[in-house]
């Protein structure tokens, strides 16, 4: 399947019609789905009435937006009207919204055409959909490998291109492992950049949704049409919106006018050398192209897993307290009373890892306990940023791998959450200072399971993100390769 | 107290109230659905208000605007930082299972208030009662539990016995202040009009309808007693479910009798919740504390911090009226009105606008208070009306009284056109012209009435002649008959004295 900016042009020259596209897409997802398993629940009709749309405004010669047809995956977090919600939870699997997200809107009017809800673990919590109640997304570059997560439906429907572009959303690393470990480019904006209006709350001071394309021209597309000031959303923020994909060159500024930092302390301990090596080489290519290369401490980086690991599931400890059986969603029947039907509907209908976010974060926030981790956490996050300020006092961008190793086996973390949370110990830093960071591919390990680099920006820097990793992409053309799907 | 000791330990109530005032705004504090009272249940909702997933709260600014004005009236600092939180329990009436309300920074504190008590001697006794903080916070939805045993007609909205409940989502979500005093109220009495000055403040502002029947004002009061002398507080005791002043002046009249005989008899008093019943006239134990309860506050992180600029403080300050309190001591120290009638005057802000349009377009003081108290007030509460509803304006109301007194009518013709003017309005002088209710004070024209009206009555003449000077008041009776009441009083009676004593 081509770029955005190909099929756009076949759709403007008629070589091919957006039913087409969409058919191809379709019939990709039905012959990959019993392997990939990305989508929890693919909306054909409705995606081929709305190419027929575009069909219908082509044939009538009327100019069509860069999206108009493009078939688009979106993550089951995000709500839809009259499609189901699930967040890939018992507790939601009735769930239709009333509603749109605010980016399920932006698509629409941008004209995509939406081919289905991506799977995730379970309220976007955990690093390989293997926390989804329904299913696990498999990589598409080794089907006994996991995705990565929790946006690991989006990043292999991407990659084994069951669509052209997805949308995920990023609370400690969601968009950004799970990119690196299928080989496409996601990125995490700015916090506040997109709104989050309809994207069902993990952790609302860290959520964030962004884009996944196999190019980063793709990501970058998907990005600008979804972002923007919303007033449904008090967090978003009032600024106007780059066309980033109108901007991207193949060549990086001119010799030495970009200083990259490459933050020192995500090259130790639990680092892959293969991974090490090919971010390494990325680094040289980035030196090569004109960059000027420096290394800069966090030191604080190594505290943002734990302090992600009390503020994270104390919001989410209030964010769930909603799916109690009385409004909406599972109700388990039969209690005698009030308080059993929500201890009977909440202990069927959240999975392992979620009931263990809500414990720690009820114990986090309870009294007598909140100085001592709640508070504290946000005071290690305000040194993180500090620490962030600093390194970009130094350097407009910073680097590290996205993912300590490439994707893990089906199961072999699953016993162990702690081994799982390390997966997302570069990622999550970036999350708690809300900066903007994106996930490049930038090579294979010796078993061809993709590797991927992480590319921090300041605060609103997402250009400076897509001009580096353009460059990169360009000179490199890892995206060349795809998966073969055994 | 019935016990009669011979050395009587006399005894003091502690009383602080939390009040929580619906705010007055068309739409929810975080979402576009209406705040009608009374609509069909589950029809003023939407997602936000409903906590579907996904949604997300945005404040309606001018709940931040009402709050903020509410503390100024209330004599607070306004924090100059401010934040939300999210308050954590779970209740199906609460749609997230968790309150958006502020916690350690709210938008108000440190104030006060002045209520004002009228002493046997009719002066005026004032007293300030600390205001701890204000905050803005949204209402619960409401549960009406239904099936209970014994019937839907007594007790309907009965918990205990009852087989299901039903949730009204229509109140979820609407604005509230909850105005926290400190523990300054001393009696019931006191405590009531606390209650009373804080529903005029909120009037007075436009921010809140006070209305207590329907809920939008709701007090629960904190009650210990101790004995006079003592430094430390007794145990505290929470009191709900009153539905007007008089009930909670009479819930906290029978608490202090309850709990002082509790200790006269040696019996520990419980911390605990205690609902007043109407019917019954006592306060019924609802729920004992547990220590308190542990509702996991932390800031809400979907809503960003309140920063009130000074410049917009100051705007919002410039728009206060002036409040009962000033209003008050204006009346009784510059218009030299009682105390009493200032309490009746100053009561609603529309009536004392009224009477204060009236003495400034030249009616006096005294004849314009007398006739907004008496007879416009007995007309507005006949036919229930507001003053803004009357025909009546201010201005008509000015020179109607100038019309006395000027003697162009008397006293009485007034109060008998006043229900005219009332339903219609228009022009006072043109009425009484029209009507020719002119007062006769032109001395040849009323000698004659007087000559006439005394030759009618050589029976009555001689009598008085005889000593029965008493019947002057039937000569008047008479002149005031013949001229439809409109003999100016004062010369009828000069001319009369003369012409009988002969």
């Amino acid at each position: 399947m081509a770029s955005i900016r190909e099929l756009h042009h076949q759709l403007v020259s008629k070589e091919r019609s957006a039913v087409e596209i969409t058919q191809e897409v379709l019939q990709r997802i039905e012959a990959l789905e019993p392997k990939l398993h990305s989508f929890l629940c693919v909306t054909a009709e409705a995606a081929l009435e709305q190419a027929r749309r575009v069909d219908a405004k082509i044939a009538a010669g009327e100019e069509i937006g860069v999206l108009e047809g493009i078939p688009v995956g979106v993550k089951d977090n995000m709500c839809t009207q009259g499609i189901p919600t699930t967040c890939a939870s018992r507790i939601l699997e009735n769930f239709v919204p009333p509603y749109n997200a605010t980016v399920v809107e932006k698509l629409a009017a941008a004209g995509a055409v939406i081919v289905g809800k991506t799977n995730l673990d379970e309220f976007a919590m955990g690093s390989s959909t293997e926390n989804s109640a329904y299913q696990t997304t498999v990589n598409p570059w080794d089907l006994t490998r996991v995705s990565g997560g929790s946006s690991g439906g989006s990043a292999a429907a991407v990659a084994a291109q069951e669509c052209v572009v997805a949308l995920g959303s990023d609370t400690g690393g969601s968009i950004r492992q799970p990119a690196a470990l299928c080989g496409v480019v996601g990125m995490k904006p700015t916090y506040g950049l997109v709104s989050r209006y309809g994207l069902v709350a993990y952790a609302s001071s860290l959520d964030q949704i962004g884009p996944f394309g196999r190019s980063v021209e793709d990501a970058a597309i998907l990005l600008e049409t979804v972002a923007g000031y919303d007033p449904k959303d008090a967090t978003s923020l009032k600024v106007d919106i780059p066309q980033y994909s109108q901007t991207l060159k193949p060549n990086l500024r001119p010799k030495g006018r970009l200083r990259i930092g490459v933050i020192q302390e995500t090259f130790g301990q639990g680092l892959e050398p293969e991974v090490e090596t090919a971010v390494k080489n990325a680094i040289e290519t980035l030196q090569e192209l004109g960059a000027e290369i420096q290394v800069v401490s966090c030191p604080t980086f190594r505290y943002g897993l734990p302090c992600y690991y009390i503020i994270a599931p104390s919001e989410a400890s209030a964010n769930l307290a909603r799916y109690d059986g009385v409004k909406y969603g599972m109700r388990v029947p039969d209690a005698e009373n009030l308080v059993e039907m929500y201890g009977k509907t909440r202990a069927a209908g959240f999975g392992t890892e979620v009931k263990r976010r809500i414990v720690i974060g009820t114990y986090a926030l309870s009294a007598g306990y909140y100085d001592a981790y709640y508070l504290k956490a946000q005071k290690v996050r305000t040194l993180i940023k500090r620490d962030f300020d600093r390194a970009f006092a130094q350097a407009d961008v910073l680097v590290c791998p996205t993912s300590p190793t490439t994707a893990f086996k089906v199961g072999e973390k699953t016993d162990d959450p702690l081994s799982m949370y390390l997966s997302d110990l570069m990622t999550i830093p970036v999350n708690l200072a809300g900066l903007p960071a994106l996930s490049v591919p930038c090579g294979f390990d010796s078993q061809g399971l993709p590797i991927g680099m992480q590319i921090i920006g300041n605060v609103l820097q997402e250009s400076t993100l897509f001009e580096v990793a353009y460059a990169y992409e360009q000179s490199v053309l890892w995206s060349d390769r795809k998966p073969s799907l055994s | 107290m019935t016990a009669a000791a011979p050395t009587k330990t006399q005894y003091e109530a502690i009383i602080g109230l939390e009040t929580h005032c619906q705010l007055s705004t068309h739409t929810k504090i975080f979402s576009s659905s209406s705040t009608e009272f009374g609509a069909t249940p589950n029809t003023n909702i939407d997602p936000v208000c409903m906590g579907l997933p996904g949604v997300l709260p945005v404040l309606n600014q001018k709940v931040l605007e009402y709050a903020v004005k509410t503390g100024l009236a209330l004599n607070c600092q306004i924090a100059p930082y401010s934040k939300f939180d999210r308050k954590q329990y779970f209740y199906p009436d609460l749609p997230k299972n968790y309150q958006i309300s502020q916690y350690d920074l709210p938008i108000a504190t440190n104030g006060y208030l002045e209520i004002e008590l009228v002493d046997k001697g009719g002066n005026a006794v004032r007293k300030r009662i600390g205001i701890t903080r204000v905050h803005m916070e949204e209402d619960a939805g409401k549960l009406v539990h239904a099936g209970s045993i014994g019937g839907a007609s007594r007790n309907e909205n009965r918990l205990s016995g009852s087989t299901y409940s039903l949730v009204d989502y229509n109140r979820a979500g609407i604005p509230l202040l909850e105005i926290v005093s400190e523990p300054d109220i001393r009696s019931a009495q006191e405590a009531a009009e606390y209650g009373r000055e804080l529903q005029r403040i909120l009037r007075y502002l436009g921010v809140s309808d006070g209305n207590m029947e329907e809920g939008s004002l709701r007090c629960d009061v904190n009650i210990s007693v101790r004995p006079v002398g003592q430094e430390e507080f007794g145990v505290k005791v929470e009191i709900k479910n009153m539905n007007s002043f008089s009930a909670i002046q009479k819930a906290i009249d029978y608490e202090i009798e309850r709990q002082i005989e509790a200790l006269e008899s040696g019996e520990p008093i419980v911390q605990e919740t205690r609902l007043w019943e109407e019917n019954t006239q006592q306060t019924i134990s609802m729920r004992t504390k547990e220590g308190s309860s542990d509702y996991r506050y932390f800031p809400e992180p979907d809503l960003g911090p309140i920063e009130v600029s000074t410049a917009q403080l100051e705007t919002w300050k410039a728009e206060l009226p002036e409040l009962p309190a000033a209003k008050r001591h204006r009346y009784e120290e510059e218009l030299g009105l009682s105390a009493d009638d200032t309490r009746v005057l100053t009561d609603d802000r529309a009536v004392a606008e009224y009477f204060e349009a009236a003495v400034a377009l030249g009616a006096s003081t005294k004849q314009a208070a007398n006739w907004v108290m008496g007879d416009i007030t007995a007309y507005l509460k006949d036919r229930k009306l507001n003053i803004g509803e009357i025909a009546l304006t201010p201005a008509t109301l000015a020179e109607l009284l100038e019309l006395i007194e000027d003697g162009t009518i008397s006293g009485k013709i007034a109060k008998e056109i006043l229900p005219e003017l009332l339903a219609d309005g228009g022009s006072a002088k043109e009425l009484v012209e029209r009507k020719g209710l002119t007062q006769i004070s032109d001395t040849s024209a009323l000698e004659a009435i007087v000559d006439e009206t005394i030759a009618a009555h050589p029976k009555e003449l001689e009598e008085y002649r005889n000593g029965k000077t008493k019947l002057q008041g039937f000569f008047v009776g008479q002149v005031m008959k013949r001229t439809n009441g409109r003999a100016d009083p004062k010369l009828t009676n000069q001319l009369l004295g003369r012409k009988l004593k002969g």
